[in-house]
């Protein structure tokens, strides 16, 4: 045994330098591992769909866009101040989880719904950001059927595609509300929204975004309408690994640096010139301190202290993004519903900067 | 025109059922037909190919690095050119020793009109149009010259022109990565048609060498190589290739400290080659199996080495059995790299999921599934008359 034992010794002495290295070194600013790797690989790698209509694709000119991926350009401009500094990966649902585990991605954004399974440490351990998408079950309908609410379904036939989450809260809600209707059941998504074209339901049903996609690949969009009713939760939100709290903090706070210059209403637009008047303004404290003139909101966080400036001035507000990617400026044409901000009565709502 | 009809009345209409059954499937091939070029020409919308045709060619490659890939095209056409002139100028038993046989100027025809109707119909701007016509003539012109002048080369030259090869493809892998003064271009920019021959060109170059060496140690006598090669080749041919790609994507990341692993590209293609390689190991097995033994016994006797006896005697017989099962591996490998769409890279099954997914080009599945097809069918098409043209050479009495 002893000479064994004598063989592994400078091994054990290795190990122990290397983990002593690897910790966190105390006093002083923050330190997060995440942050440091990040930082020194010069580019942000982030983990999204790739193949989600309004969420994440790629652009005819080679470019990402989509709202997930505007969370990632906004996270890279917060830390190096520029948009392009992503390095993409398209993740499929199944590998997510063990990708953003392992590393091989920093950040998450790839339409993830947070649940408490996933949340908690015994669970998949991920660490969420606020919910960048509020999406639910809905009901599309063509607009010249008059229909408006769920209780005018009663007794009509509604496509749905068969073996899905869909099918049980369709039948869920409908039977809470004591509405009876006639389920259509499909293989398929396709197989469905033919089904619904060809005039065989007057609904169908899926996630609105969902609808809103397939909508737009409609000969006439304009024909069919989302009913406002949703019928499930599903806030889609961006996540890193529970290990790392300073980098979750600095990617929870980019989001709410988002939703907070809406609701004060800068924009890409107006960033500079609301910089300038805060620089001139001592007494615009909350905007100062906001944008980064005073105080030590960036240091706090690991991040520069002009990071909301440059963040705002890469990707725009929380609005403008939503807009641009999947509401009236796409061609999705999703309203804000849920997704507005709290003082129009929406769940879109930033703790004080502060 | 005749005989001719003579032998089609011979063939199709010898008795009223077998005219019937012409009849019938000429009807269904016409209706079929009919049907598809009825859905292309008119309710097909091809912008979405068209907009989006250099992400299907080369993903999202970046702009200003392209012409490294227009060099690399280049280079490769005219190694095409020089070597199709070159194998045409030499007399062989098989062909009366013809210059210009006459499937090569049905050759000549599609390259030309390939060069000249394809950039036109996706809509290229004129100086890409040029630049293809210019790669297309480049080709055509080495083939001429290789043909007239090829046989006045000096032997020595002439022996050394196909190391060129291999190493075209190590300046093509700098062209494409970077390196050599060249800036380097991520793998995670590589894409497209590039990105899927790229894998499997790797992975199909690869995988033959190794997978000779597996089959040969199965068949070792000594135990350890014989086991080692067995376990090996039965693990890969048990594991769904699928399983492996994720493990491969994903394991490595827990097993190696960050930053190590390999570009996930690379890992790709490693995996892909190592599963090749057990199937192929098989392959050329029962190519080994079916060389009588009296053959290595006899190159024994006449004083050469095993491992002569074997490169010089045994293998080249086997292999030479084994090439067409070795071909259909290779044909399934190119076909395999579309899963790699599931562990997110961008060859052309996913780039043509994202492209699918973009808001502009919704519902625009058919033509761009079609496009992936047809893509895919001259590639393996072309695979297929390779071997056939291999096969003919090696042992012209074999083939059908």
């Amino acid at each position: 045994m002893r000479p064994s034992a004598r063989r592994w010794l400078p091994l054990a002495v290795l190990l122990a330098v290397g983990l002593v290295g690897c910790a966190p070194e105390g006093g002083g600013g923050v330190q997060s591992t995440k942050m440091g790797t990040i930082t020194s690989r010069g580019k942000l790698i982030c983990g999204v769909d790739g193949s989600l209509p309004g969420f994440s694709f790629v652009g005819s000119d080679g470019t990402y866009s989509g709202l997930d991926v505007d969370v990632c350009k906004a996270m890279a401009a917060a830390l190096f101040g520029d948009p392009g500094k992503v390095e993409y990966r398209n993740l499929n649902s199944s590998e997510r989880f063990a990708a953003l585990a392992s590393g091989e991605v920093d950040l998450l954004s790839r339409n993830t719904t947070m649940t408490l399974s996933r949340d908690a440490a015994g669970g998949n351990a991920l660490s969420f950001a606020p919910p960048t998408f509020y999406d639910g079950q809905g009901v599309m309908v063509p607009t010249a059927s008059g229909i408006t609410t769920l209780k005018a379904l009663a007794g009509k036939p509604i496509c749905v595609e068969s073996g899905t989450t869909t099918e049980l809260n369709l039948a869920d809600r409908m039977r809470e509300q004591n509405i009876p209707y006639t389920p259509l059941k499909f293989q398929t998504g396709d197989q469905t929204y033919a089904a619904y074209l060809q005039g065989r339901c007057v609904a169908v049903t899926s996630d609105r975004s969902q609808l809103a996609g397939k909508r737009s690949s409609f000969p006439q969009p304009d024909a069919h309408t989302l009913l406002p009713d949703v019928m499930s939760k599903e806030p889609l939100a961006p996540a890193t690994v529970n290990a790392d709290p300073v980098w979750a903090d600095a990617v929870r706070w980019t989001v709410n640096t988002l939703f907070q210059a809406e609701e004060l209403g800068i924009t890409k637009a107006n960033i500079a010139a609301k910089v300038a008047e805060a620089k001139a303004n001592p007494n615009q404290a909350d905007l100062r301190r906001f944008l980064g003139v005073e105080g030590e909101f960036g240091k706090q966080l690991g991040l520069p202290a002009d990071f909301v400036p440059k963040i705002i001035a890469a990707v725009g507000n929380y609005g403008e993004i939503f807009d641009r990617n999947v509401g009236p400026g796409s061609r999705l044409k999703l309203d804000r519903g849920v997704n507005r901000q709290w003082k129009e009565g929406g769940l879109i709502y930033s703790p004080p900067f502060r | 025109m005749t005989p001719l009809l003579r032998r089609l009345r011979q063939d199709l209409f010898a008795t009223p059922a077998d005219g019937l059954v012409t009849v019938l499937l000429l009807a269904l091939i016409g209706a079929g037909g009919f049907a598809v070029l009825h859905w292309a020409l008119g309710q097909a919308q091809w912008a979405v190919i068209r907009a989006n045709s250099t992400l299907f060619a080369v993903g999202r490659y970046p702009l200003d690095q392209q012409w490294r890939l227009w060099l690399l095209t280049a280079l490769l056409a005219a190694a095409t050119g020089l070597s199709w002139g070159m194998l045409r100028s030499h007399p062989r038993p098989d062909r009366g020793g013809s210059l210009w046989p006459r499937n090569d100027w049905m050759a000549v025809g599609m390259v030309a009109l390939l060069s000249l109707a394809l950039p036109s119909l996706l809509g290229l701007a004129l100086p890409l149009q040029l630049r293809w016509w210019a790669i297309a003539a480049l080709l055509l012109l080495l083939r001429w010259l290789a043909g007239r002048f090829g046989p006045l080369l000096p032997a020595p030259l002439k022996r050394c022109l196909p190391l060129g090869l291999p190493l075209l493809y190590l300046l093509g892998m700098v062209l494409i990565g970077g390196g050599l003064a060249l800036e380097p271009v991520s793998p995670s920019q590589w894409g497209g048609l590039m990105l899927t021959l790229l894998e499997s060109s790797f992975a199909i170059l690869l995988c033959f060498p190794l997978g000779v060496l597996l089959a040969l140690g199965r068949r070792s006598d000594l135990p350890l190589l014989r086991w080692g090669s067995v376990v090996y080749i039965e693990f890969f041919r048990g594991a769904p290739l699928i399983t492996l790609l994720f493990l491969g994507q994903n394991m490595l990341g827990f097993l190696l400290p960050g930053g190590v692993a390999p570009e996930r590209v690379w890992r790709a293609a490693w995996v892909l080659t190592l599963f090749a390689a057990a199937y192929l190991a098989e392959a050329v097995r029962s190519g080994l199996a079916a060389v009588p033994r009296g053959q290595l016994e006899a190159a024994r006797s006449l004083g050469l080495s095993t491992p002569q006896a074997f490169t010089t005697v045994v293998l080249p017989q086997a292999l030479r059995v084994a090439l067409p099962s070795m071909v259909g591996q290779f044909i399934s490998l190119l076909q395999d790299t579309t899963l790699l769409s599931l562990i997110g890279l961008m060859e052309l099954l996913g780039t043509a999921r994202t492209v699918m997914a973009n808001p502009a080009f919704l519902g625009r599945n058919a033509e761009v599934y079609f496009t992936l097809a047809v893509l895919f069918w001259c590639c393996c098409a072309a695979l297929g008359l390779g071997s056939r043209a291999l096969e003919r050479r090696l042992n012209p009495s074999t083939l059908a």
